[in-house]
């Protein structure tokens, strides 16, 4: 019992990550109708801003001590933070809370990227094949992908959690279970509250404001909202800018469960189009739902005892159900009828 | 006269024949004139024009390549573990075990089209990749890669005594043989891998020439321009993309196996998407679509892997040192990140400017180029159709 709900939390981490990027690509594809190779690559960047911020951040001013000496007879070298030393104790703050400054610079930036990337580059192929569209920006992917290598080199930067999230909790006495039986990482918590806040921000803004409902109806009928005078084009770049704020601060708020390195935006990229087509493309709601499903399968898939009997299970198990639902449902499970049904 | 030669089928042959069999020749001056690069250029060659016939002709885009590769690889180096280290039999079951999985994966994805279809693929290549590292273990030797070793079966091989590693052979002609010659100050390499991978090369060109002009190879375009209106007038489509799906991964399994025979390992990055990723770029860097495209693309980017990453700071500063050190260092720097290591950057861009600019690839340049060099001396009208059995350059 105990370890199924270990796994379901397990299940509950990974899947709100998936949750989170697919929830960008399908926003993408959604109203601009473009298949965004490049998302991944929004993913990665979002992380390493975090990690630009991080360092930015904890930038190091070096004294000598004369008072206190070495082994070796030098004077000591005293590090400190330049944030603390303007800022005193709410600098050190800053410094250990690095995530969320990251959080809020991370935000307006991938917004403005997001914007400059569809001004730029994807409006001018709205009316090419999507496999065209599939090509520019998985070469878009490769180079922004290579210009982080070439700025943060090839090895994974780990990235501390704040302090009061650092360690784990016991969850399982919350509901009730004997103690240290569920012990999890606060972090991922932290994590998975995150999203969900994210998910209802998102769906709220949809449903219940005036912006939301037009790009709602533009998605449904694209050319009707345009005939009723309505700049459908602008009100879907700005989702596009959201969908990759979004994207950017899964890829934040990932960084302390795993350290950024260049070629995570490549991992993923596969993951979240194989939630987003097994939630259904362009369904926000199939992108959530089918993100938390695959990635609660995947971890009960990781049980000893299911592996036992299907070996290398774990290995397979998203892309099997994406290869499933596929030919028996190819709209996905929450997908329009009549969208992408070919 | 040059028009004459591109609609004739048997001077192409002849002209990319010589081309190939005057490799070590021909790419001696532009450095690249050793062995391994070259067997790296046959062998990419065949992998793209199999992607090509793929997704040149009915263009269906697949992202799963590289698992027929790596199958190939592996089958491959099992048959010199098992059985002898005659290349024949292991190019045979490569070709053989990647033609079955590419039947299996493309009877499923093949009943989606466009991006269904890529994401299908890419998922059963990522299945094989995760298995390849995980459960399948035994087989694939995991992250080690599957090598050869000195305890090894090999059944029809008289007993090894040397107490070393043999080498791959084709019939006794062992592949890493090479005959040297001096020419022009140039040392020219004669390579048999590298003649085996040419000749095999130039039979999957062959096959890939006579597939085009074929009314097979008619249907598949078809296909490509408009499959909807071909189901309604009655035309089962499935039999045909599944024909070339099978035939494409045939000769990326083709690709694996003359890889794992050029150097007798093979390992599970070789079939992770990026690594399919590679073959797209190549054929459309070429000219998908076109006879001679997906060959110059892979030869291309392999030519260009090999330079570019040879570049270093060293290099760099040797070309700027003309110029006042301020201006040398501000330019290496600019320079650096593209070069060396940062070579897929380069080619990241390089291949965006194409499919944004120059949908046709390289071959689309050279024809554009040709046309406006005609335009300028006003020479005889230029007239489409001759140009088009070289490049059949897609317009939808």
């Amino acid at each position: 019992m105990d370890a199924i709900f270990l796994q379901f939390l397990n299940g509950l981490d990974k899947g709100s990550a998936y949750a989170l990027i697919a929830l960008g690509l399908t926003i993408i594809f959604g109203t601009l109708g473009v298949v965004n190779f490049a998302h991944g690559a929004l993913f990665m960047i979002g992380a390493f801003c975090a990690v630009s911020v991080q360092k930015l951040l904890s930038f190091e001013k070096i004294t000598l001590d004369e008072t206190k000496l070495t082994a070796w007879g030098t004077p000591t070298e005293v590090k400190v933070h330049y944030i603390e030393e303007w800022f005193g104790s709410s600098g050190a703050v800053l410094v250990d809370n690095s995530v969320f400054v990251s959080l809020a610079v991370v935000i307006p930036f991938m917004m403005i990227f997001g914007y400059v990337m569809e001004r730029g580059l994807i409006r001018h192929f709205y009316k090419r094949t999507h496999a065209d569209q599939i090509l520019v920006t998985f070469g878009l992917a490769i180079v922004l992908q290579e210009i982080v290598k070439a700025f943060y080199g090839a090895n994974p930067i780990p990235q501390p959690a704040p302090e009061a999230f650092i360690g784990s909790t016991d969850i399982g006495v919350w509901f009730g279970m004997a103690e240290n039986l569920v012990v999890y990482p606060i972090w991922r918590l932290v994590y998975f509250f995150f999203s969900m806040a994210v998910i209802a921000g998102v769906f709220i803004f949809l449903q219940f404001t005036t912006f939301g409902m037009v790009v709602r109806a533009g998605m449904t009928d694209r050319e009707t909202v345009g005939l009723l005078g309505i700049d459908i084009d602008k009100r879907f770049t700005f989702m596009f800018g959201l969908a990759a704020a979004v994207t950017g601060a899964a890829g934040v708020m990932y960084t302390p469960v795993l350290s950024p390195n260049y070629h995570m935006g490549m991992d993923y990229l596969v993951l979240c189009f194989v939630v987003v087509v097994v939630g259904g493309m362009g369904s926000l709601g199939g992108a959530v739902l089918a993100g938390f499903l695959l990635g609660i399968l995947q971890s009960f898939s990781a049980m000893n005892w299911i592996k036992e009997i299907v070996p290398g299970i774990d290995q397979v198990i998203i892309y099997l159900v994406a290869v499933v639902i596929l030919l028996i449902r190819p709209r996905g499970l929450m997908g329009r009828k009549g969208v992408m049904e070919e | 006269m040059f028009e004459k030669i591109k609609n004739n089928n048997t001077a192409i042959m002849v002209l990319f024949s010589i081309m190939v069999l005057a490799g070590p020749l021909i790419m001696a001056p532009f450095g690249a004139g050793y062995p391994d690069l070259l067997q790296r250029f046959a062998i990419y060659g065949i992998f793209a024009v199999g992607f090509n016939l793929l997704f040149g002709l009915t263009g269906y885009l697949s992202f799963g390549h590289a698992a027929f590769l790596g199958i190939g690889s592996y089958s491959a180096v099992w048959m010199f573990k098992l059985l002898t280290m005659n290349i024949v039999p292991a190019i045979f079951l490569a070709v053989l075990l990647s033609g079955l999985a590419a039947l299996v994966i493309g009877y499923v994805a093949l009943r989606r089209s466009g991006i269904y279809f890529s994401i299908l693929t890419l998922a059963f290549a990522q299945m094989a990749y995760n298995l390849a590292y995980s459960v399948l273990t035994p087989i694939t030797n995991g992250e080690t890669g599957l090598q050869l070793s000195l305890h090894d079966a090999r059944i029809l091989d008289p007993v090894n005594t040397s107490g070393s590693l043999p080498s791959t052979n084709f019939f006794g002609a062992a592949m890493n043989a090479t005959a040297k010659t001096e020419l022009f100050g140039m040392t020219l390499q004669f390579n048999v891998g590298f003649y085996v991978c040419a000749l095999i090369l130039i039979l999957a060109f062959y096959i890939s020439l006579r597939i085009f002009n074929s009314p097979f190879g008619l249907m598949l375009r078809a296909i490509r321009t408009n499959q909807t209106r071909l189901n309604y007038t009655g035309v089962n489509t499935k039999p045909y993309t599944l024909a070339v799906f099978v035939i494409s991964g045939m000769y990326a399994g083709l690709a694996g196996g003359l890889l794992a025979c050029t150097d007798p390992l093979a390992g599970a990055e070789r079939m992770q998407w990026t690594a399919s990723g590679e073959v797209v770029l190549m054929t459309i860097l070429g000219g998908a679509g076109t006879l001679i495209g997906p060959v110059l693309g892979s030869g291309f980017i392999k030519y260009f892997e090999n330079i570019f990453s040879k570049i270093n700071d060293t290099v760099l500063d040797g070309w700027f040192s003309f110029m006042p050190d301020s201006m040398a260092d501000f330019f290496v720097t600019i320079v650096h990140p593209f070069v060396g290591k940062g070579w897929h950057l380069t080619l990241g861009i390089l291949f965006m400017l194409v499919v944004i600019f120059l949908p046709g690839g390289l071959v689309e340049g050279a024809t554009r180029i040709g046309q406006w060099i005609a335009r300028k001396t006003g020479a005889a009208p230029e007239s489409k159709a001759n140009s088009t059995v070289i490049s059949t350059v897609h317009k939808d």
